[in-house]
């Protein structure tokens, strides 16, 4: 791994995955705890269409694809809010529709073909400099509105309805925090693919949430999970030649399941040690 | 505040969800002092009646008003426990984090937790005898513990009005004698709705009774005789034990569906 840092592609490639695991742990956290997987999932894929739209018209990349994200992220936080029961059939419709407009205006425009594989997995062994310093950016400006509105974040993640009647603006809130998953999601997807995206935000605060005493050590503590996954999907993929996206993923997955095994195994062993204890102190009592 | 003033004036309110009628020209006053116990079946609008007073929805038809003011407006000075304390579970939060949420205050969106606030945070649990248990983790706790820690959460707030949802659902008996008796005691500074469906604590604590069933129909504590329960029950509180008092509520219920 030292002799493949010599190369500034893979120097690049370390700090891109390192830099998504920092932005993924902190918004990862706010997508488990408040289970809007399935809605980050819709805003990836509809971020197709941003990208198709980008192409035909010309745009610059990040403003087209940008903004029809967010377009589209606040039509799915609409819906939640009004029509929580109809609000994932309305997601899946629109995950298909905007990635489905994407490939039709893909076809459309002339001369150019983008290569919808590099859309699923990224391709961080390209990761040009430049993008590093939009994710800096962007890391620092993400950081810095949830340290802000931390307390109230907390609240409605906790309890809706409680924070709504402590006078917490639960509305514009919600509104923010999907906003900023989507800008973070099109930035992220950008380097490591849509599909590593959702893993980096889903995983490491999975694992982190059963250890986690707050949401503050869970964005700590999944950062720091995401980077060791990457850090160790890099090396594979260096080492056995394997795609770069798909090893990180991997290298997530099976971390997961084995803290699964981790967290039944624990549990397995308290209740038998309470049993233990119990059959102990009955022994006593008869004596 | 004005003392004549009630607390909560509720007017005439209706309220369906999509066309199904929950709630029908239901009126009510919440005074100072008032320890109100709510009953009525399933389904019947009582936790949509607590919503409503929250502000937490709106009224389809008649108003609500909170010391005066529209009830969105005023629903900080109310302190609420949920029905239902087991949404999120596995929440990384601790109790003593839960309780801070009641030191949110509107307009206050940016201040610093200080060290006063924790104090008074403390206090509640400690209150509630939950103190030794302030830095668990919620998902450690059983279903009574979580239960006192919302109620702390609640008390926190400084409330004029509590207003609890089956508070003593994952309570066990001995514990519902004595958080009733927790009840009565804060009922000296704060008034109390309390949704319940145990008859034997409306006639020992509470001052009077709603009954709620789409029409709300409110009896003072002199009302709340062995000849209103019997005529509710066909039986009388003095005669039966109350395992026998519930089953004979149910058999009636039972009985009632059949015949309807």
């Amino acid at each position: 791994m030292i002799e493949a840092l010599q190369f500034e592609f893979m120097r690049n490639a370390l700090i891109a995955g390192l830099l998504a695991s920092i932005i993924c742990g902190i918004m990862g956290t706010f997508v488990v705890v408040n289970r809007i997987v399935f809605l980050s999932g819709g805003i990836a894929h509809a971020a197709y269409g941003g990208i198709g739209l980008a192409f035909y018209f010309g745009w610059p990349f990040l403003l087209g694809t940008i903004g029809f994200s967010l377009a589209a992220a606040m039509i799915m936080a609409a819906i939640t809010l009004t029509a929580k029961h109809r609000a994932d059939s309305v997601i899946g419709v629109i995950w298909a529709l905007g990635m489905a407009f994407g490939i039709i205006l893909m076809d459309i425009t002339p001369g150019y073909n983008v290569d919808l594989m590099s859309y699923l997995f990224g391709s961080i062994l390209s990761v040009p400099r430049s993008d590093l310093w939009i994710m800096v950016g962007l890391g620092l400006l993400i950081t810095a509105l949830v340290a802000l509105y931390y307390k109230n974040l907390l609240a409605m993640s906790y309890d809706e309805e409680f924070a709504r009647i402590r006078g917490v603006p639960v509305k514009t809130l919600y509104f923010l925090l999907i906003g900023m998953l989507a800008v973070t999601i099109v930035l992220v997807i950008q380097v490591v693919g849509l599909i590593l995206v959702i893993a980096l935000l889903t995983i490491p605060p999975l694992i982190m949430e059963q250890y986690a005493k707050s949401l503050f050590q869970m964005m700590v503590g999944a950062g720091i999970a995401g980077a060791l996954f990457t850090v160790i999907g890099l090396w594979l993929s260096y080492t056995c030649n394997l795609t770069s996206g798909a090893s990180i993923i991997m290298v997530s997955g099976i971390a997961y399941f084995l803290s699964l095994l981790i967290s039944r195994i624990r549990i397995a062993i308290k209740t038998r040690s309470k049993q233990n204890n119990g059959k102990l102190k009955n022994m006593s009592s008869r004596s | 505040m004005n003392m004549n003033h009630p607390i909560v004036e509720i007017r005439n309110v209706s309220f369906d969800y999509s066309g199904e009628i929950v709630l029908q020209d239901v009126s009510l006053d919440i005074r100072q002092g008032d320890f109100i116990a709510m009953i009525g079946p399933n389904g019947g609008g009582k936790t949509t009646l607590l919503k409503l007073i929250l502000g937490l929805l709106k009224p389809n038809r008649g108003t609500i008003r909170v010391m005066g003011e529209p009830s969105r407006k005023a629903s900080h000075h109310i302190g609420y426990v949920p029905q239902n304390v087991n949404i999120n579970r596995s929440f990384p939060i601790t109790a003593m984090d839960v309780v801070m949420m009641g030191k949110l205050e509107p307009g206050r969106q940016w201040k610093r937790q200080t060290a006063s606030d924790r104090r008074d945070a403390m206090e509640a649990l400690d209150r509630m005898e939950m103190a030794p248990l302030a830095d668990r983790k919620i998902a450690e706790l059983s279903g009574g513990q979580r239960q006192r820690v919302f109620i702390a959460r609640a008390l926190v707030t400084q409330p004029q009005l509590l207003l609890l949802d089956e508070p003593t659902a994952s309570i066990d008996t001995k514990g519902q004698t004595d958080f009733y008796k927790l009840l009565k005691e804060l009922n000296q500074d704060i008034t109390i709705l309390v949704v319940c469906h145990d008859l034997l604590v409306i006639s020992t604590y509470a001052k009077s009774m709603a009954c709620m069933n789409r029409r709300l129909h409110y009896h003072d504590h002199n009302d709340i005789t062995g000849d209103m329960l019997q005529s509710m029950y066909a039986c009388t509180v003095e005669e039966v034990c109350p395992v026998e008092l519930v089953t004979q509520f149910h058999q009636n219920s039972f009985d009632k569906r059949v015949k309807g």
